[in-house]
């Protein structure tokens, strides 16, 4: 449904509609398994937004995508190509901003932006600057004695100002005040809307997702057990409440229903259903004779737990 | 324009997007010719995708609320304030069927529930009236 009098995508398109594709990736770390079998395919314009708690997997599968571990099994590709075999013309196209934040202490703020400089062709100095002011970063402020979200902001900076076709980032907002966490999740706004690039992020702040992602992908365990559009996702699930003429004790089950609550003659599902079409939930309440009293829609926190906890 | 973005009750953002717009034309504080912000400028306002703004504005012509115009600007169309006299009849129709439930649940008749209507409706009308001899 994309209407193109209305389509903010204006991305460079070099034949290829995907920017990573990630195949069959799996990654063991001692004993554990932190990916299993991992595929991921990230469309290009627009934002991802990655989702699950901590240790599900979401930081090991975006280090994959950035060439900082090798995959064991599988295949990951970023622009259609290797990110550990061809890192140069990978990362020069990417910036990242990484959990840790793990910036040079020992320089000064303007010294990072001139040490990042280097590294990248592309990179626009009235940009970096235009981005320094807003965030108000003192170039002469030691990075050591960045508080913490002004580090977030230096690493954004650095991230952002040579223009990357893909920005990966790990977590931006965790543990920031709403003002920081305003300012980048304004950048991820302006980094797509202005240029109609891709941004791929990380996250288990799920209101924010919710709000700035238009795909989504959940790993729990370190699978991917669902990825989708955020439109599509929120158009297959429901919340209904059903009626039954007696009070029962054991709630039959109902079409895709999972976690069933309820008590007497009311029992609440939360339900599967294909482009928010309720007929088929009407049509089977009715047959197990009950009625429909209730029904909305899920947030994404509502997903996430629903599939989750099955 | 204030447009306030909920995500913990499930409605899609686009929607409550549509949704605010209509009710700010039918409450007349949108009115045929005001401009909508730009969909880049929304967007950052709101936090939100840029492509959900793009979505409500679409949905919003659709519905004749707005139309987009060559120079490439969203407006509230002409016919947007006739419409809004139906999402006004449609917003009340919902806070009535809600109503219409609840008194059913409480067994209160329909009789009832309008002599009551009735009653609250003099009650504020005489403390209106007290609060104007006041001032």
């Amino acid at each position: 449904m994309i209407d193109s009098k209305y389509s903010i995508s204006s991305a460079r398109n070099d034949g290829v509609s995907s920017v990573i594709e990630v195949k069959n990736v799996s990654r063991r770390f001692g004993a554990k398994l932190a990916l299993d079998d991992v595929s991921l395919i990230v469309p290009r314009g627009g934002v991802f937004g990655l989702i699950g708690g901590n240790g599900a997997g979401k930081t090991t599968l975006l280090k994959h995508v950035m060439g900082m571990l090798k995959a064991q099994t599988g295949s990951v590709k970023v622009f259609g190509l290797d990110p550990i075999a061809q890192p140069v013309g990978v990362l020069s196209r990417m910036g990242y901003l990484s959990e840790e934040r793990d910036l040079p202490n020992w320089m000064r703020v303007r010294e990072l932006i001139r040490y990042t400089q280097a590294f990248y062709p592309t990179w626009d100095e009235r940009f970096a600057e235009e981005l320094r002011e807003m965030f108000e970063l003192d170039p002469n402020t030691k990075i050591r004695a960045l508080s913490r979200g002004q580090r977030a902001r230096a690493g954004l900076l650095v991230a952002l100002a040579h223009r990357p076709e893909l920005l990966v980032l790990d977590e931006p907002s965790s543990g920031l005040d709403p003002v920081v966490r305003r300012d980048i999740l304004g950048a991820i706004i302006r980094t797509i809307a202005e240029e109609g690039r891709t941004v791929l992020f990380s996250s288990h702040l799920l209101d924010e997702v919710e709000r700035v992602a238009d795909h989504i992908a959940m790993i729990h365990d370190g699978r991917v057990v669902l990825a989708d559009s955020m439109d599509d996702l929120k158009d297959s699930y429901r919340r209904v409440t059903l009626r039954f003429d007696t009070p029962i004790a054991d709630p039959p089950k109902l079409l895709g229903g999972r976690n069933t609550q309820g008590a007497g003659s009311e029992w609440t599902y939360i339900c599967t259903v294909v482009d928010g079409d309720m007929g088929q939930v009407r049509g089977a309440a009715e047959s197990m004779g009950a009625q429909v009293v209730e029904e909305s829609a899920l947030s994404l926190d509502e997903i996430f737990v629903a599939n989750i906890r099955p | 324009m204030q447009i306030h973005i909920n995500t913990h009750d499930g409605v899609p953002i686009y929607l409550q997007v549509v949704n605010q717009i209509k009710y700010l034309v039918s409450a007349g504080r949108l009115s045929s010719g005001d401009e909508l912000p730009p969909i880049r400028v929304l967007a950052e306002k709101l936090i939100v995708n840029p492509n959900t703004i793009a979505r409500a504005y679409r949905e919003l012509e659709m519905a004749g609320v707005v139309e987009k115009r060559r120079t490439a600007g969203t407006y509230i169309s002409a016919e947007g304030s006739r419409l809004a006299r139906r999402e006004r009849t449609k917003i009340l129709t919902g806070r009535i069927d809600q109503l219409l439930a609840e008194a059913d649940q409480m067994d209160f008749s329909i009789e009832d529930l309008i002599k009551l209507i009735h009653q609250r409706s003099e009650a504020l009308q005489s403390s209106r009236a007290k609060e104007q001899l006041h001032d």
